[in-house]
């Protein structure tokens, strides 16, 4: 791919917070108009990152440039980026819509202008739009900021969390939103902790951890990537199942924590390809199999495996 | 390329940040401030309830005759805003610019939306110009209100009549508003320190309370210092004396001088105080949650700029008054006490329906002593006594007047008569429409604390 369809490309990027390396030596190409996943365990430096790509921040080493541009150093971000961190920033005496309104004579435009109404609509407000914020939840609040966000009509737009506390409804307006705003070419970079949500939305994932970027790719590379995954199998014999397990090269039988996790079923530690295998000596062994199904998603046991945090949860 | 260098270099060539205007983000501010229902109360009290208050004390018996020109609320409308202001230099304006300039930053930290704010104006400088000046303009809007509002109070329940200065000499109404606007005036001077102070307490501490208070415990601070019998230089360094200076507007001549140094004081401690905060400001982390060191911030960005200012300020004051007293002394008692008290005893002739007499002719002298005689007679104390002389036109024998004093140390005195009863020795004097109050009985005085001042 080339330099010109990155929205974002960091080399080396450092950013310590006094004795604390937040990020240490970061590399990263993102796409232009795709959704980009950023996931990684508590302190791995996501906020960090996302901080330096609004121009929160600046980084002590590295280089990164942002819509093509390199980033000096000076703290403030380029225009059309957009985005929030920690939660949107919103006013609370103000109503929905006198918050996009002043956001809007803030950027020089008309705040009576039609863009409030559509940006409210886009994430699912109209209704409120006459609120004050206060009363507003979580949920709300997370989309609101969304809708603030995108009142500025972004080409880059960096999001955290975004899926905080939104309701299946919200969900579906934040999602519909977003694909929405990737289709016409705007680059969105989102974190979450939350796996289904990424592989739900993002074309790409980059995992950090400790600072540092584990993967940073398509998902369907991350799943290809993948080392072995914990699967839950439900056979009509159990005893006899794990007798045939045993015996299959490259499956290992999970005991333990990771076990119980899969609910009395037979827990097994294998790569795809190999649990297919499986599968199909239990049949050919007489054992009917009743359900295969990973004990976690494929992303969130990559994220595990990556982040090195599949042993430290068994135990 | 290392990769330090490699975005330090890159600053020619940096993305493109355009960010916005100040102009916008002072409106944004405004609006921010204006919706806020605590600033809605604050501006309602002040545009209301001074208007009342004035009314309402003019028409009571008993004036708050400790407060300068508190005792002539029932003669002129004119009296009531300069109570009014020397109450609010003392509670109002410092509590205003608490609940205004001290939340104007630690506001954005208790919603947690600086983040938002800095991607939305992207220049924390801007952003810092647009708050502070938003804080402003919300004071000015608040001391405005206070100024009309107690001005049409007084006018509306007194009248527009000439007022008293503080060396007895009476003042045209035209005069009178003149000098209200402008003692009003430079009190913004020292309000306005008061909230550089407060967004340098709200920049350093965030969401602590204690940022809230800053300016509150700055004016404390300050009207203590002024209690205090400090040498001349120091009093006139310290940004509270604007607070106490204008009262040199109402003499005559006005005594310019050291009004002129407390406002240009008043404002270098806005200046200083205000660029220490907008450094912190645009040096803060925005993205480190936990940030430390405050304490060694408070001291290089607060104390150590204003210290230096002080020292600076004392300095340049002392060069110019090279004195280590209090400038208050005899001499200058005595021509006080004797020049108030001859513009009183006209305006008493006037009242009694005497034969009007000049001051030449009075010929009025004062002679004062502290302690019967028995203590230095120079510095502030409440043991100051004199007995004023003067002439009557065909009166062999002159007349004479006996007041004990009190004497602050920022230099106001106020004289307490004490014989003969019929000149100064009641509350009351008989006129031909009936009993007025005795304008000889106890009047107010300012001494000018420069040696320029004259003797």
């Amino acid at each position: 791919m080339g330099d010109a369809q990155l929205a974002v490309r960091a080399r080396g990027l450092t950013k310590c917070f006094g004795d604390v390396v937040a990020l240490d030596g970061v590399g990263l190409d993102l796409a232009s108009g795709r959704i980009h996943g950023l996931a990684g365990p508590n302190g791995a430096g996501k906020t960090t990152l996302l901080g330096l790509l609004l121009g929160l921040a600046v980084a002590d080493g590295g280089e990164l440039e942002v819509l093509g541009r390199p980033v000096g150093r000076a703290l403030a971000g380029p225009r059309q980026v957009a985005g929030f961190v920690d939660g949107p920033g919103l006013y609370p005496s103000l109503t929905a819509r006198k918050n996009l309104a002043a956001l809007a004579a803030l950027h020089g435009r008309d705040p009576r202008a039609g863009r409030i109404d559509e940006v409210l609509a886009e994430v699912g407000l109209t209704d409120v739009a006459d609120d004050r914020v206060r009363g507003f939840s979580l949920g709300m609040r997370q989309r609101l900021g969304l809708a603030v966000a995108l009142l500025t009509e972004p080409r880059l737009l960096v999001l955290d969390e975004p899926s905080n506390g939104l309701d299946p409804a919200g969900k579906q307006h934040v999602h519909g939103a977003l694909r929405r705003l990737a289709e016409d070419g705007v680059t969105v970079v989102l974190s979450s902790h939350r796996m289904d949500d990424l592989e739900a939305l993002c074309s790409d994932v980059t995992i950090l951890a400790a600072g540092r970027v584990r993967f940073s790719g398509p998902l369907e590379k991350l799943a290809a990537d993948s080392p072995e995954v914990d699967y839950r199998l439900l056979t009509s014999d159990p005893q006899a199942a794990l007798t045939v397990a045993a015996e299959v090269a490259g499956v290992r039988i999970v005991t333990g924590a990771a076990a119980r996790r899969g609910a009395g079923a037979l827990v097994v530690r294998a790569s795809a390809p190999t649990v297919e295998q499986l599968v199909g000596t239990l049949v050919h062994a007489g054992v009917g199999v009743r359900e295969v199904a990973p004990v976690v998603p494929p992303l969130e046991a990559a994220f595990l495996a990556l982040t090195d945090q599949q042993q430290e949860g068994e135990r | 390329m290392s990769t330090a260098t490699a975005l330090a270099g890159s600053t020619g060539a940096a993305t493109e940040v355009t960010p916005v205007p100040v102009g916008r983000v002072y409106r944004f501010e405004v609006v921010k401030l204006v919706s806020q229902w605590r600033i809605r109360l604050l501006v309602l009290a002040c545009w209301v309830i001074p208007g009342l208050f004035v009314a309402a004390v003019a028409q009571q018996g008993t004036l708050p005759a400790d407060t300068l020109f508190g005792r002539w609320m029932h003669a002129t409308g004119w009296a009531g805003p300069l109570v009014l202001l020397g109450f609010s230099g003392s509670w109002a304006l410092p509590l205003l610019t608490s609940v205004v300039a001290g939340d104007v930053f630690a506001g954005e930290d208790r919603l947690g939306t600086w983040r938002h704010l800095l991607v939305a104006v992207r220049s924390p400088r801007r952003l810092f110009a647009g708050k502070a000046l938003a804080g402003g303009t919300v004071l000015v809007l608040l001391v405005a209100g206070l100024l009309a509002s107690s001005t049409v109070g007084g006018l509306a329940a007194v009248g527009n009549r000439p007022l008293v200065g503080v060396d007895g000499h009476l003042l045209a109404p035209s005069d009178a508003a003149q000098g209200v606007l402008l003692a009003w005036a430079c009190a913004l001077a020292p309000t306005l320190a008061l909230a550089a102070i407060g967004l340098l307490g709200s920049v350093l501490l965030g969401r602590s309370p204690m940022g809230l208070l800053v300016p509150a415990l700055a004016a404390v601070a300050m009207q203590v210092a002024q209690m205090l019998p400090l040498p001349v230089p120091l009093r006139l360094a310290l940004p509270g004396y604007a607070f106490v200076s204008w009262n040199g507007l109402f003499a005559e001549p006005a005594r310019l001088d050291q009004l002129l140094i407390a406002v240009a004081v008043s404002l270098a401690w806005a200046v200083v105080a205000t660029a220490a905060a907008c450094l912190l400001f645009v040096r803060r982390d925005f993205t480190n949650g936990s940030e430390d060191g405050v304490q060694r911030r408070a001291l290089a960005f607060g104390v150590a700029p204003l210290a230096g200012l002080l020292a600076l300020s004392v300095a340049a004051v002392a060069v110019a008054e090279p004195s280590t007293g209090s400038g208050i002394t005899q001499a200058k008692v005595e021509r006080e006490v004797s020049t108030a008290f001859g513009h009183l005893y006209r305006l008493q002739t006037e009242q009694l329906h005497r034969s009007a007499v000049t001051e030449e002719q009075l010929q009025v002298s004062a002679t004062c002593d502290r302690g019967d005689g028995h203590v230095d007679p120079q510095g502030a104390g409440n043991d100051w006594r004199c007995v004023v002389t003067w002439h009557l036109p065909g009166v062999t024998a002159p007349g004479t007047a006996v007041y004990q004093l009190d004497v602050a140390p920022d230099g106001r005195l106020m004289a307490d008569g004490d014989g003969p009863k019929e000149v100064n020795g009641y509350f009351l004097v008989q006129t031909p429409s009936g009993d007025a109050p005795n304008p000889l009985w106890q009047f107010d005085g300012e001494i000018g604390l420069l040696a320029a001042a004259p003797d």
